[in-house]
């Protein structure tokens, strides 16, 4: 049979707050265990929680940037479940009432083609500690840290059909939550976690199927395979004549299968109420309109601009917009160069290459936007050539110094003197007097074919610092002799 | 709407209580007169009436950004019954 996939997807990005959602504990990746807690924390008995003011103003930028109702009052509520890796035994969540309501989010496709993707609500919640399970002498190890961390759960609607679609709406929120500096996006420090559900239907067929939602995937390329496997795991069944069960499974990137989670019965019976410790927030229209018209450019802005401003393509445009980093480098970079395409071309190739080569982000470049943008300043004027450029640029990644310096100590500076390039030219066609006769005994359309020869020879001999402006019309002068 | 024992004890296990059977029948009762009641305000009409949130008529207030707490491991591990390497050490738990 034919099955259409229908996915929704829930993502949980760690707001980039100093302190944490309730308390005035720091918030740091990778601490000593337990140290950066509190009371409020540790859920001590009479510890009252008290709102952070960034936590709350991050999660209306992300409502604003998708085009969402702002919840203007929005309310907690506890959600309960025990587990020792959450001391008060419930999370402060919200249920009824979020902070942020439906909005929607355009997102481009490989073959160009924009698909709206609803959002349901996006609400602001508690992390929960952690639980290390090995070299306890048969105990379990809890760490506190975490807990209170505050984290904006983004609540899609079943809208996405495919895994490739599904990838790239959690690009696009990452991209976005980003851009807006409210989460550091750092998949593999779980700054960003991913719940998939995901079922299967006849094609055709309006009703859903029974889904399966996949817990805590944290990379991009683990969503599409998670996705890709578990498609394939309900198709078998289907086809088989079977029923999905309802359940939470886990993706185990290692096997590459997802399996259920055995979770005990009554585990999902959170009994949400109201948080009685936290009163009702409440928002008035002129603090939304001044987060409203005060947002940074989003990416498909981003993306806009370059192509009107820059004339550069929709691909060149989306790839230099997709974060916000690669953003700043191509502007920087453009800047000092002078000429945006030629930046977007050695950004998008030369810089790509090395960064794809040892496995960095922009952010981690060996040559910063500066850099780069001073080695274009001597190929915009003539001072180098592209393929001397080329070889500089690998000096630069070195650590050899800037573009200046090692074209000084390497003597690349271009010959463009015409005098000086005349008299090296002669000198190769003298050499090379054999060549010479049979170009000037042959028609026209050979003699086309034979002049990449001669070229060859001069940049050889220049050492490829002639400027091949320069070369070409003295060489086509002194071949017809 | 009334209980049973078996719902006593549902409640009971999900909130890590453990209840003998004789309290299960006394709470299994005392749990169905505050439904009883419940049941007796649902007759209320509270259209166009917003659900309240808090019985307080005030407004959450709001934390600056900023850290305040310094790190008292050392004193909250004290109160645990068991530590190793700055950890809370708890029974083993399998999900």
């Amino acid at each position: 049979m034919n099955w259409e996939v229908v996915i929704g997807l829930e993502i949980h990005a760690q707001l980039a707050t100093k302190s944490k959602l309730f308390s005035g504990a720091a918030i740091g990746f990778g601490a000593e265990p337990n140290t950066n807690t509190t009371l409020v924390d540790l859920g001590m008995p009479g510890a009252l929680p008290v709102f952070n003011k960034e936590a709350l103003r991050m999660a209306v930028m992300f409502g604003a940037a998708v085009n969402a109702k702002i919840g203007m009052t929005s309310v907690f509520a506890r959600k309960n479940y025990f587990y020792p890796d959450l001391p008060k035994g419930y999370q402060t969540s919200q249920m009824d009432h979020p902070i942020v309501g439906e909005g929607f989010l355009d997102i481009t496709l490989d073959d160009g083609t924009v698909k709206r993707v609803g959002i349901t609500r996006a609400h602001l919640e508690e992390d929960a500690g952690k639980s290390l399970h090995e070299d306890f002498q048969g105990m379990t190890g809890i760490d506190l840290n975490r807990s209170s961390t505050p984290l904006l759960e983004i609540v899609s609607e079943p809208d996405m059909r495919s895994a490739k679609e599904a990838v790239a709406y959690v690009k696009m929120i990452h991209s976005i939550v980003t851009y807006l500096g409210i989460c550091d996006g750092n998949m593999a420090e779980g700054n960003m976690r991913c719940d998939i559900n995901i079922s299967l239907r006849p094609k055709g067929q309006a009703e859903y199927g029974t889904r399966t939602e996949i817990k805590n995937v944290n990379s991009f390329r683990f969503i599409e395979r998670a996705i890709y496997t578990e498609i394939e795991r309900q198709a078998d069944i289907l086809e088989d004549g079977g029923k999905i069960t309802q359940e939470t499974r886990l993706y185990d990137p290692d096997k590459d299968e997802t399996r259920s989670m055995r979770s005990k019965e009554d585990a999902n019976d959170y009994r949400y109420f109201p948080c009685p410790d936290l009163l009702p927030v409440e928002l008035t229209q002129e603090y939304v309109d001044i987060i409203r018209n005060n947002l940074p450019e989003l990416p498909t802005q981003k993306a806009e601009r370059f192509m009107r401003e820059y004339k550069l393509s929709e691909y060149d445009a989306n790839v230099l917009s997709a974060t916000r980093a690669m953003a700043d480098y191509f502007e920087k970079v453009a800047e000092i160069a002078g000429n945006a395409k030629l930046a977007a071309n050695w950004v998008m190739g030369e810089l790509s290459k090395y960064l794809n080569t040892e496995g960095k982000d922009i952010t981690e470049s060996n040559v910063t936007s500066e850099q780069l943008g001073g080695l274009l300043v001597r190929i915009e004027d003539n001072t180098i050539n592209g393929k001397t450029a080329k070889s500089v640029l690998q000096s630069m990644w070195e650590g050899e110094g800037s573009a200046d310096q090692i074209i000084d100590a390497k003597g690349l500076k271009q010959v463009t003197d015409t005098g000086a390039i005349e008299e090296m030219i002669q000198g190769v066609l003298d050499a090379n007097a054999a060549q010479v006769e049979q170009f000037r005994a042959s028609d026209e359309d050979k003699q086309k074919k034979m002049i990449g020869f001669f070229m060859g020879q001069v940049m050889k001999a220049s050492q490829g610092k002639a400027n091949p402006g320069k070369v070409t019309p003295i060489l086509n002068k002194l071949l017809k002799g | 709407m009334s209980l049973d024992k078996q719902d006593v004890q549902k409640i009971a296990h999900l909130a890590r209580l453990s209840l003998s059977d004789s309290d299960a029948e006394q709470y299994k009762d005392s749990l169905t007169s505050i439904l009883d009641l419940v049941a007796q305000m649902q007759s209320i009409n509270t259209d166009g009436v917003e659900p309240l949130a808090h019985p307080l008529e005030a407004k959450q207030r709001l934390r600056d950004d900023i850290v305040t707490e310094e790190n008292r491991r050392d004193a909250f591990l004290a109160n645990a019954p068991q530590t190793e390497a700055g950890l809370f050490l708890v029974p083993k738990v399998i999900d």
